[in-house]
């Protein structure tokens, strides 16, 4: 047995993103995790919070406390970080439109400890540009969202200057189909156009930029192909370095340094024999530290069960684990960049960066990455690349083991147990945050409140930086929605484009060729039996913005003859079931991955019929565990489609026949 | 195997008349049935909601214009204002169909412009693909039209342009107007073109964008004749932003003065029962080619008929379409319609 070298290089942070039903709940989570050995922790919120809604907004009902922590006010705040020390800790905060709030929660919070914010040190997620492309919290504007997340930094390098104000994040652009060099290109478009407006903010001296330049970090992606991922993150490095220096003139090497962080890909785990998850997730984690000079500054890894639903603290305990057996275990650490001087590598990364640049040269020209948002543009690109991802998925050319190939499997004694094998949030946190929270409303003094709440409606309106309003609004205890409605009322809000009206015949491949035909057919002919063309609304309701499923059936659909009907994420059942109504559809299809479904699907169906439209047949589709399946059902659902239902293919046919059948049709059945 | 029920269509036009937003919706579906038996009670539905209305209540507006132009946007921006003064409206948004041989399929992705995220029950937006018929506009729009202008007081057709849309827009609009993008060349190709002569208004949206918009209206200002050749209507060009909001109340004024224009001139009931009689021919076209339309007598008989008895345009179709069919029978025998009745079509253009 051979011991450890002594000067082994120190890990990375280890972090696991968690949050759930409560403040207090949530701090139970991050101490006992803490206690195992992670060394930082990565906060995830609810989506009223990420959304500047109260707990008690209509919007927010069904949401409160499932996919993450809610918090209201500071007092929230207050108990999430009970007894853990805010100047030792270093804290993540998955935070976008939100992120100037949370973070002078934050900062109140510490300044009623006592605590010196120049000792605060973590990150703000604060890209609120790939909102727009694929995380879906947007709430603003671009030209509002660009200013707020330019006043956090200009605040931040002041005042905290151990923050990391933003985190530009190429993550989520993989999670929505990107391919490397889109990862590339567009992570470091959004990385200028941040800068830029920094700069033109005229807040900040020009011998002090380059530590702004220091400040900005990544939050990247790293899937099964892990030998192009690796390449990647070296592309990603020297792209850094070199536009750092020529556009932003930044001399000291160390401050021109790629510093990121990682969640590993989550889009490719799968449903079906979930455990192989965890082979992937390591073979992912390789990619991200293998490379000295291109590795990891913290991870955090999903669980097996990702496909599933919610980890337990269990799940995230074995993915926490497989990141320490790799720092601790192997003997990664010990040695200096073991790729330097590979040629195959350096041809990989060149190519990268090539690509990476002509994309780059590509949205300049359009006027930057705000117009190629605005103009749909790069939604349209990761579309068209998820659709080539799930088509090579369908023809086999992708294998994916145990989804389209070796289904065989055993019984799984993972997924046996009384929990179906994932985390239930607690039921009764949605009334109990309301409680709180009215009950925080009573005990403040109002006005104080509506003063801090003028101050930073003037604020918005000025130009003047956000921050020491929104600090001052923390401290009044001011409450999320009250925060996020003050803005509304300044910048509006904003819808981006679906991206989903790409070319038809752009794309060579589509699927099984055999099979489309077959599905064409079908579809025209029923319209024909019916008298007009199958119309499908795709409809997506609360506040879930997981649009990839969405968005590819409708395009599928589409391309098999539907005329389609989606308006984008975020809407109330009520606008779904008057767009099915004016937009007089064969069908309802409702895409819910928040873990909402059976009161949003409800509510729907209820919706539907109020306007005489119980008749329209009603599927679903998304993250839904099989007895709420059942349920759904029972309620009247015609069809549900979960992850494991990969063949797009499959699901239109089955469309057409629940079309058929609701409408005194014979079903055609399974596609050949 | 049983066919769907249908709804009883003069049942159906009272509930519509009184505003009733399921009504619309199925009827809408009834005009969209391709079935016999649909067709049948479209014709009756039709025939119970016309009548005076048809000639001079509402205001039908097209709007056209290339690719990203801001139609959408502009129209919701329109939208609002016309809201706050408590008119009701109806909009019909066209979007292109995929090429039969890929389907046929279409994403119809307008309403999310159109609709602000509030919920609104003087508000109803249908959304149309162009399904590859003949012109640019698919032949359902006229009849959805015609109902939708029976029960709102500003009916919105929203077409992408691109040439023959724009004719096919001036066939059922009132009002016909042109959102123009800045410094594309879309807008370019568009001044160069006859197309130029169809529309009343022009609106250079993103004026926010400053110099590329002023230099597109001049363009425009230009190249458009000042006075339509036929009438003495003044096109305006004007500057507008949707996202800006600047622009709109002075857009919204020029619609509402050219359909003044259109009534005062006497011209709105004309342009009408025309409108009525294109979408005659252009059904007996699909149906039965060039050839099949002259047996009818063509064009001008058609305009001829409307014109002596106005809103009798499903009447009028199901006659000749009889006509024609008896006349495919016997085509070698003359045409029983005389020479005379060729009138010349273009009486009021
Ligand atoms: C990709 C992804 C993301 C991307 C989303 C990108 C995008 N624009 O879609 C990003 C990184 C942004 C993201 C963010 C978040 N995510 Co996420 N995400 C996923 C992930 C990994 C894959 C989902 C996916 O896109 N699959 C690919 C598509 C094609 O599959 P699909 O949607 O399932 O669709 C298939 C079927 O379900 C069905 N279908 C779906 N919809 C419809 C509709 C119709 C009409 C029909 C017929 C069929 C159908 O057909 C499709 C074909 O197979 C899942 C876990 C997993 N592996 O499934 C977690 C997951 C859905 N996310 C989760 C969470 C919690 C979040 C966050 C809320 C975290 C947080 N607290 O901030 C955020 C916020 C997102 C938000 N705004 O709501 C949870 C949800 C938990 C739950 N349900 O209980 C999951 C399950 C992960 C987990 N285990 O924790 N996520
Ligand atoms: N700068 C600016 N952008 C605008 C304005 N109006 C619309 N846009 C943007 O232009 C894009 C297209 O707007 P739409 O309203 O969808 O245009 P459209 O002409 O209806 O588009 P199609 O129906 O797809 O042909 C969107 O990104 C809008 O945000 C404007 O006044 N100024
Ligand atoms: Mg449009």
């Amino acid at each position: 047995m051979v011991a450890a070298r002594k000067n082994r290089d120190q890990p990375w942070l280890m972090r696991t993103y968690s949050g759930h039903s409560s403040a207090k709940a949530s701090n139970t989570l991050y101490r006992t995790n803490l206690a195992k050995g992670q060394t930082g922790l990565s906060v995830a919120f609810d989506l009223p919070t990420q959304t500047g809604y109260d707990a008690d907004s209509p919007l927010a009902k069904g949401e409160v406390g499932k996919v993450g922590v809610p918090i209201s006010h500071i007092e929230d705040m207050d108990q999430l970080f009970d007894q853990i020390p805010l100047d030792q800790m270093n804290t993540s905060m998955t935070i976008n439109a939100t992120a100037a709030w949370l973070l002078s929660l934050y900062i109140g919070l510490a300044q009623r400890r006592g605590i010196d914010p120049t000792r605060l040190s973590g990150t703000t997620q604060n890209d609120i540009i790939k909102e727009y492309l694929s995380r879906g919290t947007y709430i603003y504007p671009p030209g509002a969202s660009m200013r707020l997340i330019a006043d956090t930094i200009n605040y931040t390098v002041k005042h905290v200057p151990k923050w990391n104000p933003t985190n530009i994040c190429s993550y989520h652009l993989q999670e929505a189909g990107a391919t490397p060099v889109q990862e590339l290109a567009y992570a470091l478009c959004t990385a200028m156009a941040v800068l830029d407006r920094v700069k033109a903010s005229g807040e900040i001296k020009p011998e002090a930029f380059p530590q702004v330049v220091e400040r900005i970090s990544f939050f990247v992606n790293a899937g099964m192909r892990f030998v192009e991922e690796c390449c990647k993150l070296r592309a990603f490095g020297e792209m850094w370095d070199e536009l750092t220096l020529t556009r932003y003139k930044v001399e000291d090497p160390r401050l021109r340094r790629f510093r990121y962080g990682v969640q590993v890909n989550s889009l490719g785990l799968t449903e079906a024999q979930p455990e192989n998850n965890v082979q992937r997730i390591v073979l992912e984690m390789l990619a991200v530290t293998l490379s000295k000079r291109a590795r990891a500054r913290a991870i955090q890894l999903p669980a097996w069960n990702e496909a599933m639903g919610l980890p337990r603290p269990w799940d995230q305990q074995w993915a926490l684990r497989m990141q320490q057996v790799m720092a601790f275990e192997t003997d990664l650490l010990e040695y200096e960049d073991i790729f330097d001087g590979s040629p195959v590598i350096a041809a990989k990364v060149k190519a990268l960066i090539e690509g990476a640049k002509r994309e780059i040269e590509n949205v300049e020209a359009q006027g930057g990455i705000i117009a190629a948002i605005e103009s749909g543009y790069v939604k349209r690109e990761l579309v068209g690349s998820h659709m080539n991802r799930l088509r090579a998925i369908e023809s086999g050319d992708l294998k994916i083991i145990g989804v389209n190939c070796f289904q065989e499997t055993a019984e799984s004694p993972l997924t046996v147990g009384s929990d179906g094998g994932i985390m239930k949030t607690d039921p009764a946190a949605e009334r109990e945050q309301i409680e709180r929270l009215q009950a925080h409303r009573r005990s403040r003094n109002d006005s104080e409140v509506r003063a801090a709440l003028q101050g930073l409606t003037d604020a918005a309106k000025s130009g003047e930086n956000i921050m020491p309003s929104s600090i001052r609004c923390a401290l009044a205890g001011v409450s999320t929605g009250e925060w996020g409605d003050s803005l509304r009322g300044v910048f509006g809000e904003f819808r981006p484009p679906t991206g989903i009206d790409i070319a038809i015949d752009s794309r060579e491949v589509l699927g099984k060729k055999d099979q489309v035909t077959d599905l064409r057919e079908r579809v025209a002919n029923t319209g024909n039996a019916l008298g007009r063309p199958l119309k499908l609304l795709v409809g997506k309701p609360g506040l879930d913005g997981h649009s990839n499923g969405a968005e590819q059936i409708s395009v599928k659909a589409r391309d098999v003859g539907f005329e389609v009907v989606y308006d984008g994420i975020r809407l109330t059942p009520q606008q779904i079931a008057q767009a099915a109504q004016e937009e007089g559809v064969h069908v309802v299809g409702l895409s819910i991955l928040s873990g909402s479904h059976m009161e949003l699907v409800e509510s729907v169906l209820q919706e539907l019929r109020l306007r005489d439209l119980a008749s329209v047949p009603v599927i679903a589709g998304g993250i839904i565990p099989r007895e709420d399946a059942e349920r759904l059902m029972a309620l009247g659902v015609r069809a549900v489609y979960t992850p494991k239902d990969f063949s797009l293919n499959a699901i239109m046919g089955d469309i057409v026949d629940v079309i058929r059948e609701c409408n005194g049709l014979d079903r055609i059945g399974l596609l050949h | 195997m049983t066919s769907p029920t249908l709804p009883d269509p003069e049942q159906l036009a009272a509930r519509i008349l009184r505003g009733e937003r399921a009504a619309v919706a199925s009827g809408l579906n009834l005009l969209d049935n391709k079935l016999a038996e649909a067709r049948n009670r479209s014709a009756r539905l039709l025939a119970a909601l016309s009548g005076e209305r048809w000639l001079s209540r509402g205001h039908l507006i097209g709007v056209t214009g290339p690719p990203g132009a801001g139609k959408s946007s502009l129209v919701s921006a329109m939208i609002r204002e016309w809201r706050l003064s408590g008119k009701t409206v109806g909009v019909l948004a066209v979007d292109p169909s995929s090429r039969p041989e890929l389907g046929g399929g279409a994403l119809l992705g307008d309403r999310i412009r159109i609709k602000n995220s509030s919920h609104d029950e003087g508000l109803f937006i249908r959304s149309l693909a162009s399904r590859n018929q003949l012109g640019g506009v698919a032949t359902e729009v006229w009849p959805m039209s015609w109902l939708m202008l029976a029960c709102f007081d500003i009916v919105i057709i929203e077409t992408v342009g691109v040439g023959q849309t724009e004719i096919d827009i001036a066939e059922i609009g009132d009002t016909v107007c042109y959102v123009a993008q800045p410094a594309s060349g879309d807008t370019i190709q568009y001044l160069k073109s006859g197309i130029i002569e169809i529309p009343d208004i022009f609106a250079v949206n993103k004026c926010d964008l400053g110099a590329p918009a002023r230099k597109t209206a001049s363009e425009i200002g230009r190249s458009a004749p000042r006075h339509d050749r036929r009438e003495n209507w003044d096109y305006p060009v004007c500057l507008v932003s949707a996202t800006m909001n600047t622009g709109i109340r002075q857009l919204q004024e020029h619609c509402e003065r050219h359909r003044e224009f259109l009534a005062n001139a006497g011209l709105l009931g004309k342009l009408r029962t025309r409108h009525q009689s294109a979408w005659v021919v252009r059904l007996l076209k699909e149906e039965f080619g060039t050839f099949g339309l002259e047996l009818a007598g063509g064009r001008a008989v058609v305009g001829e008929r409307l014109r002596e008895n106005p809103s009798s345009q499903f009447a009028e179709y199901e006659r000749l379409r009889q006509h024609i069919l008896s006349r495919f029978m016997s085509v070698n025998q003359p045409s029983s319609l005389t020479k005379k009745e060729h009138l010349d079509e273009q009486t009021i253009v």
